[in-house]
């Protein structure tokens, strides 16, 4: 028995010198899907064949994601066409597409830590039951990682949360290269090297390039260009829901895919913030957490911004700052969360409840609090702020999402905080009230408050003094004033030639 | 396969130790309780004593594992110990003279746990407060049953309930096949994999294509019928109903769980070991007899006793690599 999948059944028909073949197994035409007012996907044509690799790049927001969702069945589509192997499904699920052959590695690791590799690899193979499905089960997990991984020193008796995180990713991939039953046609990578070593990143690479040669479809999304520019045929660039290029890779240099991806230049609003002079009243330093990783100053009165691919140590180095400045800093520090169900709003608390919790001991006269300093505060905040309400009363979960956020935001700025941290905190929000916080943010910067504001919009960042790019959980490259652009900003979220 | 045999041996040991680890706990405590009562009344070791001690042990234990299933889910069902109040009531009244609606109530009951599974799949609720809120419905349908205790149990349950199987006393025997049979089903059945997973990480398991709710449906019916069991069992041993028999059992059920090794996280549960720890919470009652607890203070100290395990399980797990 034989079970690997790129080895075994894959008859080679076909397959030209360079991968392709003649009919694609994957074709997409003008897909689009939004979520609500937000438009993921802007009519993307997309084709894939038996044996071929392709790379997708793209920023944060850019689609990747929710394209290779729709691929795999977890998210329906809302416009536009899909067939896989020539034919177009009525109904396309998770379930449908994984016995079409249609494999995911996913970014976040997606397997049951408290079972083991073996028991995992059950769970995607139906016919691993029965007698004996425990050895069959371990046989294949092995058989499999052996293929991928030579000389992995995986258990796959032990559970994962035992293991590393590069073990885990290591099985993870394992499960989706694993076939039984039905064959392995199309296999999506997303970001499956970030938690491996380079060892295993190069057996994973040269693994990828064996399983297309004998047929297997691949796509690969990875910020490590280099990576796209070594095994894939052809890389597909998306910006803003939509494919900009489709470039052969044969010859491609890394600068060049840049490029592409920051086709789209927005002119740059006047912004003419000079930070220059403030520069010598510094709020917060605070150094990183080793040579590669550059130390973070604020000084007052300026907005710093935090850059780069959504989920590369942003959102923990903000949590460690505001930690540090809360003890350090003179009236301590404010956090404006992004997500707002889990870890801002009290739901069950009116807008004046939520706006001035962040203030209550400035409130308070011997232990109690003032009601009606309390709720001078939130009236002239919620005005400030433009808070779209009857009064401020009203329960908070009747407001619309971007007045939550603005409460939010006056919870913030109401307090005596001069050093503000901001979590993404504009991630849904509509237009008009961005503009207004925009505003807002400008003119208590100019006030001398300091903000600390990771975002995942690139035009955000236009609002911002300073930006520091992270890549790979590091803070690698500061950019400020003038030289924010798009190009630098994707120039450092994607590495200079150290990957 | 030489990749096989090269894991098979030492290795897959090393788990086995450490899931054998999980249940030293509780079976250390178990010993030990069982210690101090043989110094204290040599004679209570022999068979008649074993009967005696464990005798009330067996309904906990099954009801131990209903809420096991659940936790496992990462749930928590706090009807546990009514709905086995209920079942008392149906089995007292009906079981006797009418087995065939008895039976037919079960199922009804079994039907509507596996449907309340599936609501708090479905809209995504607390199983806390819909479990909290269903606990008054069971002893709501007990007392229109029976307003007080009441009613036989039939004289074929009494019997089985006062059979003297052949080597060791009954609950020791029911013990061991309700450890066996859980084990086989949840640690090592292919299924068993499946269900755990549901409880680690579910998405996960839809993503692999299967489906949750059929899972969550048909574990919440698992435990409805084995707390079913619970209750028709307990109803042998006290020979009545009684819609209030047993609120006790819904914590120490939970706390049987925890004790054996398992997590309120979901996924981590393990049946011998939840066995284990049903037993040593069934006769912590007895010791406290034994070492001449007032009885006005046996509650309390059965909570400390409970306290004291299970901080060293918290202890354990936290020294565990």
């Amino acid at each position: 028995m034989s079970s690997i999948a790129a080895m075994s059944d894959h008859a080679t028909n076909g397959t030209s010198a360079s991968g392709r073949t003649a009919t694609d197994l994957l074709e997409i035409r003008g897909l689009a899907k939004h979520f609500g007012a937000v438009q993921a996907l802007r009519g993307v044509d997309f084709h894939l064949a038996g044996g071929e690799i392709v790379g997708l790049v793209g920023h944060n927001g850019a689609g990747k994601s929710t394209l290779t969702n729709i691929v795999s069945g977890s998210i329906a589509p809302t416009g536009g066409r899909f067939a896989f192997d020539g034919r177009e499904p009525a109904i396309w699920s998770p379930a449908i597409a994984k016995s079409s052959g249609i494999r995911c590695v996913y970014q976040e690791l997606s397997l049951a830590t408290n079972l083991s590799a073996a028991e995992n690899i059950r769970l995607m193979h139906r016919s691993l039951c029965g007698i004996g499905w425990r050895a069959r089960a371990r046989a294949l997990v092995v058989a499999t990682l052996d293929a991928v991984f030579p000389g992995h020193d995986i258990d796959p008796d032990r559970r994962l949360a035992d293991l590393s995180i590069g073990a885990r990713q290591m099985v993870e991939i394992a499960c989706a290269f694993s076939q039984t039953d039905s064959a392995v046609r199309c296999v999506i990578l997303d970001e499956p090297t970030s938690a491996l070593g380079h060892e295993a990143t190069t057996q994973l690479l040269a693994y990828v390039r064996r399983a297309a040669a004998s047929g297997l479809a691949l796509i690969l999304i990875t910020h490590r260009l280099n990576e796209i520019i070594e095994v894939c045929h052809r890389a597909v660039v998306m910006v803003d829901g939509r494919v900009v290029a489709e470039p052969e890779t044969a010859g491609l240099t890394r600068t060049a895919l840049v490029e592409l991806m920051g086709t789209i230049e927005v002119p740059r609003q006047a912004g003419d913030r000079s930070a220059a002079g403030r520069q010598d009243r510094i709020a917060l330093a605070h150094s990183g957490r080793d040579a590669r990783d550059l130390a973070i100053r604020v000084a007052a009165g300026e907005i710093i911004g935090f850059a780069g691919l959504d989920g590369h140590g942003q959102r923990e180095r903000l949590r460690a700052m505001f930690a540090a400045a809360e003890n350090t800093a003179a009236n301590g520090a404010a956090f404006v969360a992004g997500d707002r169900g889990t870890e801002g709003v009290f739901a069950l608390w009116s807008i004046a409840d939520n706006l001035t919790l962040r203030s209550l001991p400035s409130l308070s006269r011997l232990g109690l609090i003032s009601l009606g300093a309390a709720r001078r505060l939130a009236e002239t905040w919620s005005a400030k702020l433009n808070v779209k309400a009857p009064s401020v009363d009203t329960p908070i979960l009747s407001l619309s999402g971007g007045n939550q956020q603005k409460v939010l935001f006056a919870r913030a700025l109401a307090s005596d905080a001069r050093l503000i941290f901001l979590d993404d905190p504009m991630r849904g929000v509509d237009v008009g009230t961005k503009q207004e916080v925009y505003r807002l943010l400008r003119s208590e910067a100019e006030a001398g408050r300091s903000f600390v504001w990771y975002t995942t919009e690139f035009e955000e960042l236009r609002n911002c003094d300073r930006l520091y790019v992270f890549r790979e959980g590091r803070a690698v490259k500061e950019l400020a004033g003038a030289s924010i652009d798009h190009a630098s900003v994707l120039e450092a979220s994607f590495g200079g030639g150290d990957v | 396969m030489s990749d096989a045999a090269r894991w098979s041996g030492l290795r897959a040991g090393r788990q086995r130790l450490r899931d054998a680890a999980d249940i030293a706990l509780p079976a250390t405590a178990l010993v030990v309780m069982l210690a101090v009562i043989f110094w204290i009344r040599p004679a209570a070791m022999s068979y008649f004593g074993f009967s005696l001690l464990f005798k009330l042990s067996t309904p906990l234990m099954f009801a131990a594992l209903a809420q096991m299933l659940v936790i496992m889910l990462g749930d928590i069902d706090l009807s546990n110990g009514a709905f086995v109040g209920l079942v008392t009531c149906i089995s007292a009244l009906y079981l006797g003279p009418q087995p065939m609606l008895a039976v037919a109530l079960f199922l009804l009951a079994i039907a509507a746990y596996a449907g309340f599974g599936l609501l708090i799949h479905v809209r995504q609720l607390p199983s806390i407060i819909v479990t909290l809120g269903l606990s008054f419905v069971w002893l709501g349908c007990g007392v229109t049953l029976l307003p007080g205790p009441g009613g036989t149990a039939p004289d074929w349950l009494i019997g089985f309930m006062n059979w003297r199987p052949p080597l060791m006393p009954l609950p020791i025997w029911l013990a061991i096949l309700a450890a066996l049979a859980g084990h086989f089903v949840i640690s090592r059945s292919s299924y068993g994999a499946v269900l755990r997973g549901a409880g680690g990480n579910p998405r996960t398991l839809q993503r692999a294509g299967w489906s949750i709710a059929a899972v969550k449906t048909g574990v919440y019916a698992a435990a409805g019928a084995l707390a079913c069991l619970a209750g028709v069992l307990l109803t042998g041993l006290t020979t009545s109903g009684d819609p209030n028999v047993a609120p006790a059992y819904t914590l120490l059920g939970v706390g049987a769980v925890i004790l054996g090794g398992g997590s309120f996280s979901g996924g981590f549960v393990s049946p011998i070991g939840t066995v284990i720890g049903a037993l040593t919470l069934s006769i912590a009652g007895s010791l406290l007899s034994f070492v001449q607890v007032p009885p006005t203070w046996q509650i309390g100290a059965q909570g400390v006793i409970l306290f004291l395990v299970l901080a060293g399980r918290v202890l354990l797990s936290e020294k565990a690599p």
